[in-house]
């Protein structure tokens, strides 16, 4: 179970208190309306499903309520920051990720076999 | 014109505990959801007669009146005897958001040397004084309920709950009371 | 010690093997217990493998594939052999437990496993004559064909045959705990080094978890008598460090408890057996307890467990680890046998060899395949006079059930064999570092080649190994290195200071030696049976034929072997069948790689990790304030999500259906009651409250007025209907909102997301009001008459109060929030009252109701009465994949709106194209036939199949009101088909419907003004 850094409540809690929201930094277009049927695919519809450093959304929902941004690694499943909704994305260079892309699982031995 | 209407308590009945904890639902009591702004916080403290607090997990007491701070721009106004803060509220004339949630909430209170025992059996926070010291007040989750905790003291905690989450939540408490026990 | 000799004494207390004077325990306590129905004595602090070792039982089960005869091979939670059943009562009855774990207690009942029909006399053995047909991949292999006969014949003989244990069958009537728990230092571990670091962690003043799995604290103090600390006995300073420790505020040691689980960011589970040694167990007290810790800092002092030598048949009963005979003889005061052989390649083994000969046990030799083995050790075998065979092998082992004699050879070949006879052998050939938690924070092990050991690697997480499981076996260098861990664990959790604690310690020998893998002589003829896995059968051939058959990962070699897959997870077994891989490929075992160990270290019952969360607890059970009085009057209730919610109110003699259409008929004709409270409300309150709203909804709110209502329809951003409800202004700048009972929480999610970061310019706020109002709905053409006398300061008439309005005023003398509106299409009415008052309310009500021949209805009514006036009721009628277009209420969609939640979504091209599945009503030729919900459309019944389904029904019930059933379903293209004849293929007959329109009772809709 994941601790995750509050930045509302300011300090670090139980992942049972909060809620995954998706990814974050991609705003609805003001002229939602008006835009086209690739542009709504783009904004709705497609995601990037990085591995490494992904920004996403999450919900202290059991705690202040906020919604806030998380800066993560998909494969450490690290938290590397979270920071308040509203907030620019931090620039994080690559040296924050963790050093330890490589996890020993069956399925990356079974890829080794010969 | 009927006969003027009887309240029904969500816990009437409900007492339960062991040598380490004890627990008994809390009086009726007027709660008031707020809602504000941060330059609306003081012209609302001055109509409630508490100053809201502003730092995560703290609250505020002045006799009967408990102000919790639940998120950035909300708080749990608790008041143990019969008052409309909402009325207060709205005399401070800024904006804020006022919703009554004396009968939405009820709430069972926890007092023993394992008091904080029995609320760890299904709430995952640092209940030790340094992490978690008296006053402080925070929504969490308790086992699948969600929970307003507020410690008033060392070994007292009062466990906000909504109504119908009522017996799972004491049901809980009293299973972790009785390990608390052990 | 002297060598002095003494003699074994049949009567001592405890079983005849009880030596007086040896071991820890107290003789005039004593716990009698049974295996398989005959009564042994033990002595209170044994395990079942102590007590029945005293009592002279070394076979205590068969194994899993060849059903050989076992005995006792270890003294910990590494037991691959010694699995039993205990037994309180039919209820608290639990298989598969080591029983070099479980501590007896007077009065129990244990079996053995695995066996039929007795432990001596076992019909499965045959599998060991027919050994030859059980290789490795034997499953995979033979029972590949026929095909069908894997289901039919295969498969449920084997399920059979195999499994360990039986499954209790009653429901378990102990209980069972859960707590989580904080701390800065976690140390996992109460042996010499996990004790050190705890006493330096807690110095410094940070809060201090302390685990050891036994029931006392001292790890390999248990055994290893010849290590002093501070001039102390090592166990003694051990249980005094406890009690120090057990006597700080800062420190809390959980004895019998062990860490099974390490997950991300120093996340551990521990499970505490609170009563499992308890003879009469407090009803209160729970059987065990999951603690869920979250340690700033973790230090890892899990000891190392001793490997034993593989060979022919060292499998026979009285063949154990060195370590567990000295175990058994210096806590236990039990000795393993008479007559004990050594066999090893490591010093350790001959420490237990003095222990024994000085406690009067025979050692006929000590068996050592190396050439030269440490100089101390030999020096002091020669000193006791025990005979060292250097440079041998034990090649084989005789005995039935249990082990009489072992054939010797030199390990150079040559000279003949020797039969030595014995009643015990006990084996080292090392021992394994315990980097299983390690390993489990996904830490990486590094193979040291000196030594030839995983040792901890790279750290993954906040933590630290200390003593042995981190290749550290010297004492002094243990202490230091302990104090180390304890002070900068406590440090890096934010504590200064330092112990200054400086501890000294001696041990009688140093150790060297060991090997893994295979010893002489165990292969490699294929039909020497050398086992690496006791509890899977594995034998080094096995290990040798998976690598011909071309598995060449460990990780292939595990899962086709089976190795180290069983409840000891390769304890013993992992790096014997790494070594036998590695050689058999020509690699070094770092190249070969080791398996990731995975949670739980040791088997954890379903009972801890269940905890509380059962029966009533299992899950939240939502009720309304006027539950009891709907119970009072009979109702009958469904689950809704957590809710429980009245779903018809029989009345003597009445089935459902009956009671039903009653309620049906009578609503429509006088006036029915109804709970309405779990239906969500959210309070919309602020001055961009309709801003909002606007965004939130199709419909428009600008236009709605203080004290009117108005349905309202939300999409998700793709265009679908996500909820309905009715909307009431209450003032410019508050709304009550209700969302379906189902949609409660997700709505509130859902408008909360779009508030705080798509619009978090309004100034509104949202507040859960669900649970703060008791709704009672009345319906029917005497609502308004049934409420008029109740109401204070309110018009009811048509005129001040018409259809969609809202107001605030008293009902019974308390405050309402009463709504004009209606699910039924009559007249109607939603009186809110705050909760505690809603029982009170409901009784006053239904007075009235039932004094005008009303009565109270349920969801199944609700359910019947809206569907016939078309209203639908979003996830039952909808799934995700209409639009309001395809629901036929593009009405509510605000047309001149440039902004709202799915406004561009719903214009997606496969959202307007023609043929969509759209909502209609469904009329069946025949009416007295009801259509199943769920059940497919077709257009022509006759096309071969697959057929082209054309939609489903998604509502369907008899209306008593209409004297005809009725239904709803999605149609393709459905609204173009009003008066088509479709068809519904069933199982065992066609049914012909119309397509209609949705309304099939008051279509003109009078009543509802009434």
């Amino acid at each position: 179970m994941l601790l995750i850094h509050c930045p509302y409540c300011e300090e670090e809690r139980s992942e049972l208190e909060f809620r995954a929201a998706g990814d974050a930094h991609i705003a609805r277009p003001e002229n939602i309306a008006a835009i086209s049927d690739e542009e709504f695919e783009e904004y709705f519809f497609l995601r990037d499903n990085p591995k490494g450093l992904i920004f996403e959304r999450w919900r202290h929902i059991a705690g202040c309520g906020r919604f806030f941004n998380a800066a993560r690694d998909t494969v450490s499943d690290r938290f590397l920051r979270t920071y308040k909704a509203g907030e620019p994305k931090p620039a994080l260079p690559i040296a924050a990720m963790t050093d330890e892309t490589v996890v020993e699982t069956y399925e990356a031995t079974e890829g080794r076999a010969e | 014109m009927a006969d003027l209407a009887t309240r029904t308590l969500p816990l009437r009945g409900f007492h339960g505990g062991s040598a380490a904890v004890r627990l008994t639902p809390a009086a009726p009591a007027s709660r008031l959801s707020l809602r504000a702004k941060p330059d609306a916080v003081e012209a609302l403290s001055t109509a409630l007669g508490l100053s809201l607090p502003t730092r995560p997990k703290a609250s505020v007491t002045i006799g009967t009146r408990h102000a919790l701070w639940l998120g950035p721009d909300e708080w749990l106004v608790i008041d143990e005897t019969d008052t409309d803060l909402g009325s207060l509220a709205a005399a401070a004339g800024v904006l804020h958001s006022a919703t009554d949630i004396s009968h939405r909430n009820t709430a069972v209170l926890v007092e023993g040397p394992g008091a904080a025992a029995a609320i760890n059996a299904g709430c995952p926070q640092d209940l030790s004084l340094k992490t978690f010291p008296v006053g402080a007040g925070s929504r969490t989750v308790f086992g699948k309920a969600e929970i307003v905790l507020y410690r008033t003291g060392e070994t007292t905690f009062r466990v906000e709950c909504w109504r119908s989450f009522a017996p799972y939540v004491s049901g809980l408490l009293a299973a972790g009371a009785q390990d608390a026990g052990h | 010690m002297s060598g002095a000799k003494r003699t074994v004494n049949a009567d001592s207390k405890g079983g005849a093997n009880r030596i007086p004077g040896k071991g820890r325990l107290t003789p005039a306590k004593t716990a009698r217990f049974t295996f398989d129905g005959r009564t042994y004595q033990g002595l209170q602090g044994d395990t079942v493998a102590s007590a029945l070792i005293a009592n002279g039982v070394h076979l205590v089960g068969r194994s899993f594939k060849y059903h050989r005869p076992r005995g006792i091979v270890s003294a910990g939670p590494e037991e691959p052999n010694a699995l039993i059943d205990v037994m309180r009562d039919n209820a608290r009855r639990q298989p598969n437990v080591r029983a070099t774990v479980q501590e007896v207690f007077d009065g129990m009942t244990v079996a053995s496993q695995n066996r039929y029909p007795s432990l001596t006399f076992d019909v499965g053995g045959i599998n060991n004559i027919l050994a030859p047909f059980f290789a490795a991949g034997f499953y995979y292999k033979t029972f590949m064909w026929p095909k069908q006969a894997w289901k039919s014949v295969y498969e449920p003989r084997i399920r059979a045959a195999a499994g360990l244990g039986v499954s209790p069958t009653e429901d378990d009537t102990d209980e069972y705990a859960s707590r989580y728990a904080h701390c800065d230092v976690l140390v996992m571990g109460a042996g010499v080094a996990g004790l050190t670091a705890a006493l330096a962690a807690a110095a410094t003043g940070a809060r201090v978890i302390l685990c050891d799995e036994q029931p006392e604290v001292g790890g390999a103090l248990h055994y290893d008598a010849g290590v002093t600390i501070d001039g102390q006995d090592g166990y003694a300073w051990a249980q005094d460090a406890a009690r120090r420790l057990a006597a700080m505020d800062n420190v809390t040691v959980l004895t019998r408890t062990t860490a099974f689980g390490y997950y991300a960011q120093n996340f551990v589970a521990l499970t505490e057996r609170v009563t499992d040694h308890v003879s009469r167990p407090a009803r209160s007290a729970p059987r065990e307890r999951l603690w869920q810790v979250r340690a700033k800092r973790v230090v890892i002092a899990t000891g190392a467990i001793e490997r034993h030598m593989v060979f022919a048949n060292n499998d026979r009963p009285g063949i154990m680890l060195a370590s567990a005979a000295r175990t058994y003889l210096n806590h236990f005061g039990v000795a393993v046998g008479r007559k004990v052989g050594v066999y090893t390649t490591h010093d350790s083994a001959y420490e237990a060899a003095f222990d024994l000969h000085r406690a009067g046990i025979a050692i006929p030799a000590i068996v050592d395949s190396r050439e030269q083995p440490g100089a101390e050790v030999l020096a002091e075998a020669q000193a006791l006079g025990i005979e060292v065979l250097t440079g041998h092998a034990v090649t084989d082992t005789k005995g039935k059930l249990r082990v009489s004699s072992i054939t010797v050879r030199r390990v150079s070949g040559g000279s003949s064999a020797r039969s030595i006879v014995v009643d015990a052998l006990i084996t080292s050939s090392g021992w394994t570092p315990s980097v299983h938690m390690f390993s489990q924070s996904r830490g990486k092990v590094a193979f040291d080649a000196e030594t030839q050991r995983f040792l901890p690697g790279i750290y993954a997480q906040d933590c630290v190994s200390v003593g042995a499981c981190n290749g550290t076996t010297d004492i002094a260098a243990t202490l230091a290195e302990a104090v180390a861990g304890g002070e900068l664990a406590a440090q890096a959790a934010g504590f200064s200071g330092s112990a200054r604690l400086e501890l000294s310690g001696t041990q009688a020998f140093a150790w060297t030696g060991g090997m893994a893998g295979a010893a002489y002589g165990a292969g490699p003829e294929d039909d020497v049976k050398a086992f690496i896995d006791f509890q899977n059968d594995v034998c080094a051939k096995d290990i040798r034929l998976a690598v011909r058959e071309g598995m060449h990962s460990i990780e292939h070699i595990k899962r086709f072997t089976t190795n180290g897959m069983a409840t000891d997870q390769g304890k013993l077994s992992n790096i014997h069948g790494l070594a036998i891989a590695a050689e058999t490929l020509g690699r070094g075992i770092p190249e070969v790689g080791l398996t990731t160990f995975r949670a739980p270290y040791t088997p954890v019952t379903f009972g801890t990790l269940i905890g509380h969360s059962r029966g009533d607890l299992f899950d939240p059970t939502r009720k309304t304030a006027m539950h009891e009085a709907e119970e009072a009057m009979g109702a009958a209730f469904e689950d809704v999500g957590q809710w429980k919610r009245a779903w018809y109110y029989p009345r003597p003699g009445e089935d459902m259906h009956a009671a039903v259409n009653r309620e049906c008929r009578t609503v429509r004709e006088t006036v029915g009651m109804f709970d309405a409270s779990t239906l969500g409300k959210i309070e919309v309150v602020g001055p961009d409250a309709a801003a909002f709203l606007n965004l939130i909804y199709t419909n428009s709110w600008d236009t709605l007025k203080p004290g009117r209502c108005r349905y309202g329809i939300m999409l998700r951003e793709d265009g679908f209907i996500y909820d309905d409800g009715v909307v009431g202004r209450m003032s410019d700048d508050r709304f009550h909102v209700t969302t379906t009972t189902g949609g409660a929480a997700r709505v509130m999610h859902h408008m909360e997301d779009y508030l705080q970061t798509e619009f978090p310019h309004l100034n509104v706020w949202l507040t859960s009001a669900t649970e703060q109002w008791a709704v009672i709905a009345l319906q029917g053409p005497k609502a308004r008459e049934i409420i008029a006398p109740l109401v204070e300061g309110i018009d009811l008439s048509n005129e001040a109060f018409p259809h969609m309005s809202v107001t605030e005023g008293q009902i019974c003398g308390v405050p309402t929030r009463l709504f004009r509106m209606s699910f039924t299409g009559e007249l109607g009415f939603e009186v809110n009252v705050p909760a505690d008052f809603g029982p009170a309310v409901w009784n006053a009500i239904r007075e009235r109701v039932e004094a005008v021949d009303g009565c109270a209805y349920g969801t199944e009514t609700m359910h019947v009465l809206r569907a016939e006036k078309g209203y639908i009721i979003v996830g039952q009628d909808t799934d995700g994949t209409l639009t309001p277009d395809d629901a036929s209420l593009s009405w509510a969609v605000g047309k001149k709106k440039t902004d709202f939640v799915g406004i561009r979504g719903m214009k997606r091209p496969d959202l307007v194209r023609e043929g969509r599945k759209q909502l209609v009503g469904l009329l069946t030729k025949d009416p007295s036939v009801v259509l199943e919900e769920g059940a497919q459309i077709v257009a022509d019944p006759n096309q071969p199949k697959p057929m082209t389904m054309l939609g489903h029904v998604t509502s369907s019930y008899w209306s008593e009101n209409c004297g005809r059933s009725i239904a709803m379903a999605v149609v393709a293209g459905g609204k173009a088909r009003l008066g088509q004849t479709l068809y519904v293929p069933m199982a065992d007959r066609t049914i012909a419907v119309e397509v209609s329109d949705m309304v099939f009772f008051d279509k003109e809709g009078g009543r509802i003004h009434g």
